[in-house]
């Protein structure tokens, strides 16, 4: 993956606009957090393959750290600390976020084709 | 002796961090020793430093860090297909059956797997408690002896000493060779466990440290 260029993502997402699309998100802090540090708590999240249409969307954000907001008929997706995309495959856009050591804590993923399960 | 170990563990790199050095003592004296490995790691949060995976990319470059760690290993691979994260919500009397019939045909007379409970990872928990039921599913007489591996902060408190307390300072070398075949994990997993970042420590100093000794719990059967 690579630094998120804003407009070039922006026009990515675009291209998603008001279809059926496949979306994977995902955030998580590890399922060993607990286990190394007693005040960590283990949070995690993630859909994969959840079929939505969206009508609007937009990248935001400032200094390499992104947010993004999907809106759909009825209610919203949303990711926030987006660092990182690649266009896997030629046709899935994929948005990530990771720490200093290169850990992934959150993702957003869409494609007109389901992702593997 | 041992006639054949299998080791059952869900993910990439746990059978490198967690029996590398007992399995490459049973190599050394001639065992053979297969890994049954229960996920592709799908879902891992590490992707290189400097992340080099990403969520997509990631399976496959874990199954090929997997058959490289086990061809340093010299020991056989199969790879059971479940998906990382989800081993828990998974039939655990299917998950027993499916592993049944695998040591049915195997015949091991050794079981190595992690201990239920004490395990850390939901996955290694609900893995190791399959392997166990599928082991009582066997008839007494042909049931191999099972090893379970503990490493919750409280295992040791909960389980008292493990009476396997295998020494594998001989097979340092071979184990770190194979916790790096997991170029996508391994400098994370060690980081993490010492609590820097992992461009701060010697990876591999770091790793002989932590890893001159691999211990496990006799499974009892009868209690």
């Amino acid at each position: 993956m690579k630094p998120i260029e804003i407009n070039k993502v922006q026009e990515k997402l675009e291209n998603y606009v008001n279809k059926d699309v496949y979306v994977h998100l995902e955030t998580t802090n590890g399922a060993y957090a607990s286990h190394v540090n007693k005040n960590a708590y283990n949070v995690g999240a993630y859909i994969r393959n959840a079929k939505v249409t969206f009508k609007q969307a937009k990248i935001v954000g400032s200094e390499n750290v992104y947010r993004v907001g999907l809106k759909m008929e009825m209610g919203w997706i949303y990711a926030e600390g987006l660092t990182d995309y690649t266009m896997h495959e030629d046709t899935k856009l994929l948005l990530a976020g990771h720490d200093r050591e290169g850990r992934l804590m959150v993702s957003l993923q869409i494609s007109e084709t389901p992702f593997n399960y | 002796m041992e006639k054949h170990v299998v080791v059952i563990y869900p993910h990439p790199d746990d059978e490198s961090f967690g029996a590398a050095g007992t399995i490459a003592q049973f190599r050394t004296q001639g065992v053979s020793v297969t890994y049954l490995c229960g996920t592709l790691g799908e879902m891992g949060r590490n992707m290189g430093n400097p992340p080099f995976a990403n969520r997509e990319t990631l399976p496959e470059i874990r199954k090929q860090e997997l058959i490289e760690a086990c061809k340093v290993l010299d020991m056989e691979l199969s790879m059971l297909g479940y998906r990382d994260k989800t081993l828990e919500y998974e039939d655990r009397q299917e998950v027993a059956m499916h592993l049944k019939s695998i040591l049915d045909e195997m015949e091991p007379s050794l079981v190595i797997t992690h201990y239920p409970g004490y395990a850390v990872h939901p996955d290694h928990n609900a893995l190791g408690a399959a392997a166990i039921e599928a082991v009582k599913l066997m008839e007494p007489g042909k049931r191999p002896t099972v090893w379970a591996q503990a490493f919750s902060n409280n295992f040791k408190e909960a389980l008292g000493q493990p009476d396997i307390n295998n020494d594998i300072s001989d097979q340092i070398d071979k184990k770190i060779e194979a916790i790096f075949c997991h170029d996508s994990q391994a400098g994370g997993v060690i980081s993490q466990r010492n609590k820097t970042e992992n461009n701060k420590i010697d990876l591999k100093a770091e790793a002989q440290k932590q890893m001159g000794q691999e211990q496990f719990y006799t499974w009892d059967f009868n209690s």
